[in-house]
């Protein structure tokens, strides 16, 4: 840092094919000017787009119609408003919510044991997991739902023992088996299917030599499988599980037709009953809605969190740009980074 | 003379109907130097494997410091060993690969103390205590937090044999340690290799630097085709080779 930056010297003697360092638009401190190129097209787009969402507003929040003779708001927002914090709908969401984490924690862990068993030596071990991946995947879920909450029907009660042999544990399915247990077990069961071959691939997409480093340090199998490879599968596995789990929380709504009592269940009890069947419907996506969103965030974190080491340098969250934006002095353009935030670099502001 | 620190006797592998080692005999003594070369697919890595029983060999017969590491031999039989204990017998042989095979969600450090946490279950300050000490022996005191994407191929290549040093290992394996490397980076490597040689470090070398097999091998391997075609000190296999093939090869490379 001591010597002078040659490209603050202009006019050096033989410079003539100097190459010109990108700097901020609007302060040349080169010899040459940068003008970024328009897209007038852009502009055409953005147009459309905020015309379009002005549509949709205004038949959202400010539109009337007249129904009976009496004018009310599209969309009555007031019965929206009044259901969406309302017992039932909470409870409910809490039902949805509990099912969906057990479905998923279920599905995942025997997304796990399938997956290693997928890969194990023994073709005994292979092909029994080849089967249950084959034939939950090959079955519908609503169907595999009502065969769990029927289940108690063909085993009234389940009698764990040797086959033939004594008996070693007895459970009546007829009290065990409530809805949420059935819809617990049915979209678990079907989970793991998935999950095992997001897993498994996962696993495949690591190195070979990876296994090979850890066996040559003494660890076992399973060591290496733990500590070197599942921790390197995590960053394939994680955005399709986290897919997953955002449709596990809406394809939890199917549990209502063996009438567990998740959300959309609860709603459509009550607009059984006083019939506003479109507000009480909003309420339901809109609870689904910012769930889901939550759920978005939580995955941006745990990708960034398992990308270590996989990129040389992780870009900043929106926060922390969002942060440093605000924190950029007036004379540093911070509009001009709006327009342009891929070529203004930010100075003085070093990656933490 | 030393004693025998890798001893291999007629050993013999083959995967389906392809012979890849074809009786292979061998001797290393402790603290000796053996450089293997011979031309791609005439087994030299398949042997290195076999020395740790990452591959299983199927005749012959192959010991580390005396002991089979795949096997326990009781009264003329050998019994397959567990996985656990086998790790356990591989953990004293360090191993060090051509695209280096570390860790990439792991740092530098926990490159290198992973193998004596979690297979030695050392206690964590003297692991990361012997991890600094052998990072900054391979000339990277300074990389320590270092993800392995961040470093360069001779720094990464450094950071694998403090990893397989820090397991303090009586055997060192070297599988063609600089192939991949851009030719500037390869000395970096060549000069910690040479140093372990000169602390006295047993070393099985498979490389293509003559250089250094000259140099710093106690002995050379010429193999082809899956068999030993000719050996003995490096000067002599190098400039008046006895065997044909031998001759080929090196007038091929040189
Ligand atoms: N796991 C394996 N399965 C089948 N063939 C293999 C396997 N590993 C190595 N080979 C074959 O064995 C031969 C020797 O390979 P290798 O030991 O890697 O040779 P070198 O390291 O001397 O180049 C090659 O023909 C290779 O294709
Ligand atoms: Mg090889």
């Amino acid at each position: 840092m001591g010597t002078a930056e040659p490209a603050k010297t202009p006019g050096r003697p033989g410079a003539d094919t100097q190459v010109v360092p990108l700097r901020h638009p609007g302060r040349p401190r080169t010899e040459m000017q940068v003008v970024p190129l328009r897209h007038p097209g852009r502009w055409v787009a953005a147009a459309v787009v905020c015309l379009l969402a002005a549509m949709a507003v205004h038949s959202l929040f400010f539109s009337n119609v007249k129904r009976d003779g009496v004018t009310e708001s599209r969309f009555e927002w007031d019965i929206i408003n009044h259901y969406f914090f309302s017992t039932g709908v909470l409870e409910g969401l809490g039902v949805t919510l509990a099912l969906t984490a057990v479905a998923m924690a279920g599905g995942i862990l025997l997304g796990v044991v399938l997956s290693i068993m997928r890969l194990s030596p023994n073709p005994i071990v292979t092909g029994s997991s080849w089967v249950y991946i084959w034939f939950f995947r090959g079955t519908p879920v609503l169907v595999q739902l009502l065969f769990w909450y029927n289940a108690a029907y063909i085993f009234p009660s389940f009698t764990l023992g040797v086959p033939f042999g004594p008996a070693l544990a007895h459970f009546n399915l007829n009290s065990w088996l409530t809805p949420f247990v059935a819809a617990c077990l049915g979209l678990a069961l079907n989970e793991g299917a998935y999950m095992a071959e997001i897993i498994r691939a996962g696993i495949i997409s690591v190195d070979e030599g990876q296994t090979e480093a850890a066996q040559s340090l003494g660890m076992s199998r399973l060591q290496a499988l733990r500590l070197i490879v599942l921790p390197q599968a995590m960053r394939v596995v994680i955005p399709p599980t986290g897919n997953e789990t955002i449709s596990m929380l809406k394809t939890s709504s199917l549990a209502s037709v063996v009438v567990a009592p998740e959300l959309l269940f609860r709603v459509e009890q009550i607009y059984a009953a006083n019939y506003y069947v479109i507000p009480l419907l909003m309420v339901a996506s809109l609870q689904y809605l910012w769930v889901t969103s939550v759920l978005m965030v939580g995955q941006y974190y745990l990708e960034r969190h398992y990308a270590r080491g996989a990129a040389r340098q992780l870009p900043p969250t929106p926060l922390q740009r969002l942060r440093r934006w605000l924190l950029i002095r007036p004379d540093e353009h911070r509009w001009a980074r709006l327009a342009h935030p891929k070529t203004v670099p930010l100075a003085g502001y070093p990656h933490e | 003379m030393n004693e025998v620190m890798v001893s291999a006797e007629g050993v013999r592998k083959h995967f389906g109907r392809l012979e890849v080692l074809r009786g292979i005999d061998l001797e290393v003594r402790a603290g000796e130097v053996l450089c293997m070369i011979g031309p791609s697919g005439a087994g030299k890595s398949t042997f290195l494997r076999c020395i740790n029983h990452l591959e299983k060999i199927d005749e012959g017969r192959l010991t580390v410091d005396g002991e089979l590491v795949g096997y326990r031999e009781h009264s003329g039989r050998l019994y397959e060993l567990r996985d656990r204990e086998v790790g356990q017998r591989r953990a004293q042989i360090g191993m060090v690969f051509q695209h280096f095979n570390l860790f990439p969600h792991m740092t530098a450090l926990e490159n290198v103390t992973v193998g004596p946490l979690k297979v030695k279950h050392e206690d964590k300050g003297a692991a990361t205590e012997r991890g600094r000490e052998m990072l900054r022996r391979v000339g990277l005191a300074d990389k320590v937090v270092a993800y392995p994407r961040q470093l360069s191929g001779g720094q990464q290549q450094r950071v694998a044999i403090a990893r397989a040093l820090c397991m303090q290992p009586k055997l060192m394996l070297f599988d063609e340690p600089t192939s991949a490397l851009d030719p500037e980076l390869v000395s970096d490597v060549l000069d910690v290799m040479r140093s372990l040689a000169d602390d006295g470090m047993t070393m099985v070398v498979v490389t293509h630097e003559m250089g250094f097999a000259r140099e710093v091998g106690d002995s050379l391997v010429f193999m082809d085709e899956g068999v030993i075609v000719e050996s003995g000190p490096p000067k002599s296999v190098l400039t008046s080779p006895r065997h044909e093939r031998t001759q080929a090869f090196l007038s091929r490379i040189l």
